[in-house]
């Protein structure tokens, strides 16, 4: 479908450039400030020579255009640096921690979606009566704290007072299952073992909902705004003066057409998770990408830096691309712009 | 007024706001421990549980948690005043220069704005952030440097809508400036949305912050503040729950108020799409 | 005989924050099988609520109260059942709209909407029966190409296309009652006369009775038998439509026919001002 596949691909496009102009902004960023990288990696104890041998290693006495030239070269040939805190190539700890990260932001866009947007269509379709009210209260609550908030009062509720969650990690000490693509529901999946994967989901729940709680009550707050206003329009009142059946025109007549707006705002939500995904990390003590950047960020690990947040960007860069690819396919009118009537 | 009264909701979010913000004005007045705020130590009465005489408890050097989180009240509402005073300005102007001048301002601005965008908002707070020493000021300068594309691409929007629109028209024909056009016509519709958005953004701007400062880079002790609380607290869950229960809902509690009040305003004024 | 429809003093109040608006202040109004009969009046005259009471659409709004009787073939629809009163729309009485682009679904083809009005007649109806069906009742409307519209989307159609499968659909399960709410309004002036010239044959053919809501008194008077005129919720005249256009005897209908422009005979009607002589009591022809 040609317009489908050229707006996709200007959208890549366009994403690619801003994701190098993001690059450029957290290059310039972590090297122009203040303070001596090299020293602050090497600590209080290093000799001057130590701090100097390092500071050409990472081409600091370079004027900073030259910096990114290095930097660019590396990247294209997959090389992020190393990094000073783990002592590995940064590529490497990626692929590490990204994993994590990416299982626990995908189960909580999960619980979004299936949670919250059912949610608005009741919220909706029961207008101004009290499931609406409580639904608006409730969601209104959600969004109001940060996520580590939610983390410490869910595992307070549901692993401490009442034991149900265990309290911090990914998986008990006794299961052990080979690693294929870090995602240890996937994993253990593939390796046959059932009690390991229902295990890993027990671990994963806690942090999953403190996570997504918030998204949650967005996606509801959204939907239902979305749902009334389709709820106004003439196409619901002749479904209605046709008698269709109250739940189909909640479910097909409103809600796909409401869809469309809100599809952006959640896709956008979504990749919020990626961002707040470390408040829970810490929580939880999550072995995820995003606690590993709280730690370079800490620790000004410049190289590690520079490539988690650039990940993190790609990663909320392509989930924006899904959600437009979704738009348009659920849109008709874009779909057909060609054909007339 | 009316209208507040009709919807109770927003009653209930200006009284909590009205709480937070006289709670953090008359902090020296209401606390039961007010040196607390500082580098005080008392370890005969520290990690107590809440109490008749430490209403929520003490902290891990025997401070008053109540009193803390009165005085973390006031660098909290600090923070969204001072980021929303110099974030909104500079993203509204942006905005309506890109939304009305067109062309390379257009482009240029906007493409600024969405490479801001693309980051999600806290990772670029704490790589600005991590990179500077944590203080309260840095950590508004980062909160700042996050917020200002928001408003830019509001007014953007607005603005491009407004444009074409009758009074601009009419404005241009009898010569007004383009300065003339952007701040003294096109602004004030963009106000409705601005408010909503502003009252909305008090309550973020102190989550942010409170993210931030979880992290470690806001504030430094002894200065109380609401994430770095949780965040000290969060270490001895979950057996001395109070330490970061207690702060956490203190958060919960101001910016669920101010997202009352701003979807009562949203009611009123219009949407802030 | 008994009237198709028999609507008995019926009135209509909303309560509100501020209290309590009225809005139809005793309407009576009948129609007999397979009479064409034009309620006329300005916007906000009470005659589009009048019409959603009949569909049983008011009655389900916050703080609205109906009073009064509306009998469908001797039947009291308010004695009836919420779900039995449900079951008469779309198959006893169906209605259709001002807009006709804009009042069918903008996601879903137009075989998908027919599909589930047919379905309200004939429950599970597959697929292939209600294209069947489908293109036969598009071609009661003159749409020769069946088969293209039912793929179509409505914003891929022209508003008078629309129109005429508004028109079908309505007419689709052979309805007792067809209300018609402005209908064509939004379309120009050609089409609507068109689409009106069909619905006239096409209400004929099938015996359909037809409340037809309008401010258009041109059509009005092409079209119904019977008028009844509206004026702020209350009926001010009624009678054959010849008589009453031939002789209209309550000053807000006098004053309604001259604000008409003749030759066109389009848009609101302007009535500047509010004159007490309207509140006259109700002229009837007989």
């Amino acid at each position: 479908m040609p317009p489908l596949m050229r707006q996709i691909l200007s959208r890549v496009g366009i994403s690619l450039l801003v994701l190098w102009g993001a690059s450029m902004l957290i290059f310039v960023i972590a090297r122009v400030i203040p303070g001596d990288p090299a020293r602050v990696a090497l600590g209080p104890n290093a000799t001057a020579e130590q701090v100097e041998a390092l500071s050409q290693a990472l081409h600091l006495d370079r004027p900073i255009l030259i910096q990114y030239g290095f930097w660019l070269r590396d990247l294209v040939q997959g090389d992020l640096g190393r990094s000073l805190y783990t002592n590995r190539p940064v590529t490497q700890d990626i692929a590490e921690f990204l994993p994590a990260t990416l299982e626990l932001v995908f189960v909580a866009a999960l619980l979004m979606v299936a949670l919250g947007m059912p949610l608005g269509i009741l919220a909706a379709r029961y207008r101004g009566r009290w499931p609406d009210h409580l639904i608006r209260v409730l969601s209104l609550l959600t969004v109001s704290a940060p996520a580590f908030v939610w983390a410490v009062v869910l595992m307070l509720l549901f692993a401490y007072f009442l034991p149900i969650f265990p309290i911090a990690g990914r998986l008990s000490e006794e299961f052990a299952i080979p690693r294929v693509t870090g995602f240890l529901t996937i994993d253990s999946l593939l390796a046959g073992d059932l009690a390991a994967f229902a295990d890993a989901l027990h671990h994963i729940i806690l942090p999953a909902v403190a996570l997504s709680l918030s998204g949650i009550g967005q996606a509801a707050r959204l939907t239902r705004a979305n749902m009334i206003e389709t709820y106004d329009k003439p196409y619901i009142e002749m479904a209605q003066a046709y008698g269709f059946p109250e739940s189909r025109i909640s479910r097909t007549y409103a809600f796909r057409p409401s869809l469309i707006p809100s599809l952006t705002i959640i896709g956008l939500d979504i990749a919020a998770l990626l961002g707040n995904a470390f408040l829970v990390e810490a929580v939880f003590g999550w072995p995820g990408l995003s606690r590993y950047g709280v730690q370079v960020i800490l620790r000004k690990d410049l190289n590690a830096i520079v490539g988690t947040v650039l990940v993190i960007a790609a990663m909320f860069l392509i989930v924006n691309i899904i959600v437009d690819i979704l738009t348009v396919l659920l849109n008709p009118k874009i779909r057909h712009a060609e054909k007339r009537g | 007024m009316l209208i507040l009264v009709a919807n109770p909701l927003t009653l209930v979010g200006v009284v909590l706001v009205a709480t937070v913000v006289l709670a953090a004005l008359l902090a020296d007045l209401i606390a039961p421990f007010p040196d607390h705020r500082g580098a005080v130590v008392d370890f005969v009465n520290f990690n107590k549980p809440p109490s008749v005489a430490y209403i929520m408890g003490t902290d891990v050097v025997g401070r008053d948690l109540f009193s803390r989180i009165l005085y973390a009240y006031r660098i909290s509402l600090l923070m969204a005043v001072v980021v929303l005073a110099i974030a909104v300005p500079i993203g509204v102007a942006l905005g309506l220069v890109a939304g009305y001048l067109g062309g390379r301002w257009e482009y240029g601005l906007m493409r600024l704005t969405d490479i801001f965008l693309a980051i999600p908002p806290l990772v670029l707070a704490l790589s600005i952030l991590g990179v500077m020493k944590p203080t309260l000021l840095n950590g508004m300068i980062a909160v700042t440097a996050m917020w200002w594309p928001w408003y830019t691409r509001l007014v953007y929007n607005i603005t491009r809508g407004e444009k074409a629109e009758g009074y601009v028209l009419a404005a241009e024909v009898t010569g007004a400036s383009r300065f003339h056009i952007m701040f003294r016509e096109i602004l004030p519709n963009c106000i409705p949305a601005l408010v909503t958005k502003m009252t909305l953004d008090a309550g973020f701007v102190i989550l942010i912050a409170s993210s931030l400062s979880f992290l470690g880079l806001g504030v430094q002790a002894p200065t109380p503040d609401l994430g770095s609380m949780v965040a000290e607290g969060a270490r001895y869950l979950p057996d001395q729950w109070w330490l970061s229960v207690f702060p956490g809902l203190a958060i919960l509690v101001a910016v669920f108020g101010f997202n009352l009040v701003g979807d009562g305003m949203r009611d009123i004024l219009g949407g802030d799409r | 005989m008994t009237p198709l429809l028999d609507i008995r003093d019926l009135r209509l109040s909303f309560r509100l924050w501020s209290g309590t608006v009225e809005v139809l202040h005793g309407i009576s109004l009948s129609i007999a099988r397979g009479e064409r009969v034009a309620l006329v009046g300005e916007s906000g005259s009470g005659k589009s609520v009048t019409a959603r009471i009949i569909l049983g659409l008011i009655q389900a709004m916050r703080g609205a109260r109906v009073s009064g009787q509306v009998l469908l073939d001797g039947q009291d629809l308010g004695l009836l059942s919420p779900r039995a009163r449900h079951g008469l729309r779309g198959t006893a009485m169906t209605m259709i709209f001002q807009d006709p682009t804009s009042s069918l679904n903008p996601v879903l083809p137009i075989l998908h909407q027919f599909r589930e009005v047919l379905a309200r007649k004939e429950p599970g109806i597959s697929v292939a029966a209600a294209h069947d069906r489908a293109a036969a009742a598009l071609q009661e409307v003159a749409i020769a190409d069946a088969d293209r519209v039912l793929g179509s989307y409505p914003f891929q159609l022209s508003g008078g296309m629309n129109q005429r499968v508004m028109i079908a659909m309505a007419l689709a399960n052979r309805p007792k009652l067809l209300v018609a709410d402005e209908p064509g309004t939004a379309l120009d002036v050609t089409v609507q006369a068109q689409t009106l010239d069909l619905m006239r044959g096409l209400v004929a053919d099938h015996g359909t009775a037809v409340l037809f809501i309008s401010h258009n008194l041109g059509v009005v008077r092409e079209f119904a038998d019977r008028t009844f005129v509206i004026y702020r919720g209350r009926i001010v005249e009624q009678g054959p439509t010849a008589a009453v256009f031939a002789d209209p005897r309550h000053p807000y209908t006098r004053a309604l026919m001259s604000a008409q422009p003749r030759l066109t005979a389009v848009g609101l009607p302007d009535i500047p001002e509010r004159d007490p002589a309207f509140g006259d009591p109700m002229e009837v022809h007989p």
